[in-house]
């Protein structure tokens, strides 16, 4: 057996949330890419995949990671109907930053600003947290996503009231509601099993 | 084909939840799978069922979600196991997320909280492992971005494979995604527009 803690070797630790790029360091071996079978490759989803450490490691269990991609995928990417994507990647990185998780919250709140246009919105979010002022619709966006994520979970009527006052539908609804809750898996795995670094560092 | 998601927030065929969730086709579908995947599992060897929905009824009693509590103890035989898991969730309660940030300007935004340790007799009535996991849950849990390289090493000791770890780390996961998206559709079920 090779079970063992990798040391992650020098990097620089990001200390603040970010849109940079960052790279993500793993704790934990992943598959070497030669060993991986088609049924790692099924896994995987996009081949391209095999060449990172965080999706190499989780393939260590392949049907668990092809279901949560294609979970993933659908949550964020089906065109059809419901919140546009920028709200989609607004509730993940809400989600992100309250839990804490500098790596996802980076990326997400990359996609929240390319597809929104609302740079400065998004990087308030980062620098104050969720409490940041961002006009009442993606106000109420973020305080789903914080009612979802608290522990035990504070979302109530009161919340489907004010997404419905700030325009959504139900199925804009539902979209926030699997988004915020898709991302509390997500950062947990991000958090656990590895840690983030500046990008080329 | 049951739908766990379904099932557990009450969504009939033919409602207008279940409408809404139809527009998600392949979320609905994959949700179902990777709980398929998890607990109806090709492969005991890093992790058995017992171990898995002994983890999940910890999980759902650490949200205090009874209903989904109960769902998952279905999946555990052993009643001396299962009043341990009971005992265990019930004494960890705490309100989440905490925890530190690496050094720096969001040192500011620190959170105290406890690290968790299961004590006796419920740790013996568990066992090394489970009691492992448990610890392990309870800051995945509440306070993630705590996590640190020796708290896998403590897994690690406890008997835990890398394959193992990988499981139980979705494993609990996916329960933090499951229980929001019920609680989530629960709440809107009971307000129609």
């Amino acid at each position: 057996m090779n079970d063992k803690v990798l040391s992650v070797p020098g990097h620089v630790e990001p200390v603040v949330f970010t849109r940079d790029q960052l790279d993500w360091l793993p704790w934990l071996e992943p598959m070497a890419e030669q060993d991986l079978t088609a049924r790692h490759m099924a896994g995987l989803v996009d081949a391209a995949r095999a060449k990172s450490p965080y999706f190499r490691l989780l393939v260590r269990d392949p049907e668990v990671l092809e279901a949560r991609t294609r979970t993933d995928k659908d949550i964020f990417y089906n065109p059809d109907a419901g919140l546009p994507r920028a709200e989609r990647e607004l509730a993940a990185a809400a989600t992100s930053r309250y839990n804490g998780c500098i790596y996802c919250a980076s990326v997400h709140a990359r996609f929240a600003a390319t597809y929104s246009k609302r740079v400065e919105d998004v990087d308030r979010l980062l620098a104050q947290g969720v409490g940041a002022d961002l006009e009442a619709r993606w106000n109420a966006i973020v305080a789903t996503s914080v009612a979802l994520t608290s522990t035990p979970i504070t979302f109530g009527p009161e919340h489907i009231d004010t997404l419905r006052k700030a325009g959504l539908d139900d199925a804009s609804i539902v979209d926030v509601i699997n988004a915020a809750s898709f991302f509390n898996w997500a950062n947990r795995l991000m958090l656990s099993l590895g840690e983030p670094a500046a990008a080329g560092g | 084909m049951s739908d766990v998601i379904d099932t557990l927030a009450g969504i009939a065929p033919g409602s207008p939840l279940d409408a809404v969730r139809a527009r998600r086709p392949q979320a609905r579908i994959h949700a179902q799978s990777s709980y398929d995947s998890l607990f109806k599992p090709l492969s005991e060897a890093d992790a058995s069922r017992q171990e898995r929905f002994a983890l999940a009824c910890f999980v759902a009693g650490l949200h205090d979600r009874q209903e989904i509590v109960a769902f998952y103890e279905q999946g555990l035989g052993d009643s001396a196991l299962k009043a341990a898991v009971r005992t265990a969730a019930t004494t960890a309660r705490i309100e989440g997320p905490y925890g530190h940030y690496p050094k720096g300007p969001l040192s500011a935004e620190d959170k105290a909280g406890p690290v968790h340790r299961i004590a006796s007799p419920t740790r013996e009535a568990l066992g090394t492992r489970l009691a492992a996991a448990f610890e392990h849950a309870h800051m995945l849990v509440y306070h993630p971005r705590d996590s640190a390289p020796p708290d896998l090493q403590a897994l690690i000791d406890a008997g835990w494979s890398t394959t193992g770890i990988v499981v139980i780390s979705q494993l609990v996961a996916f329960l933090s995604y499951q229980i929001r998206v019920v609680a989530g559709l629960s709440v809107l079920k009971a307000r129609p527009a």
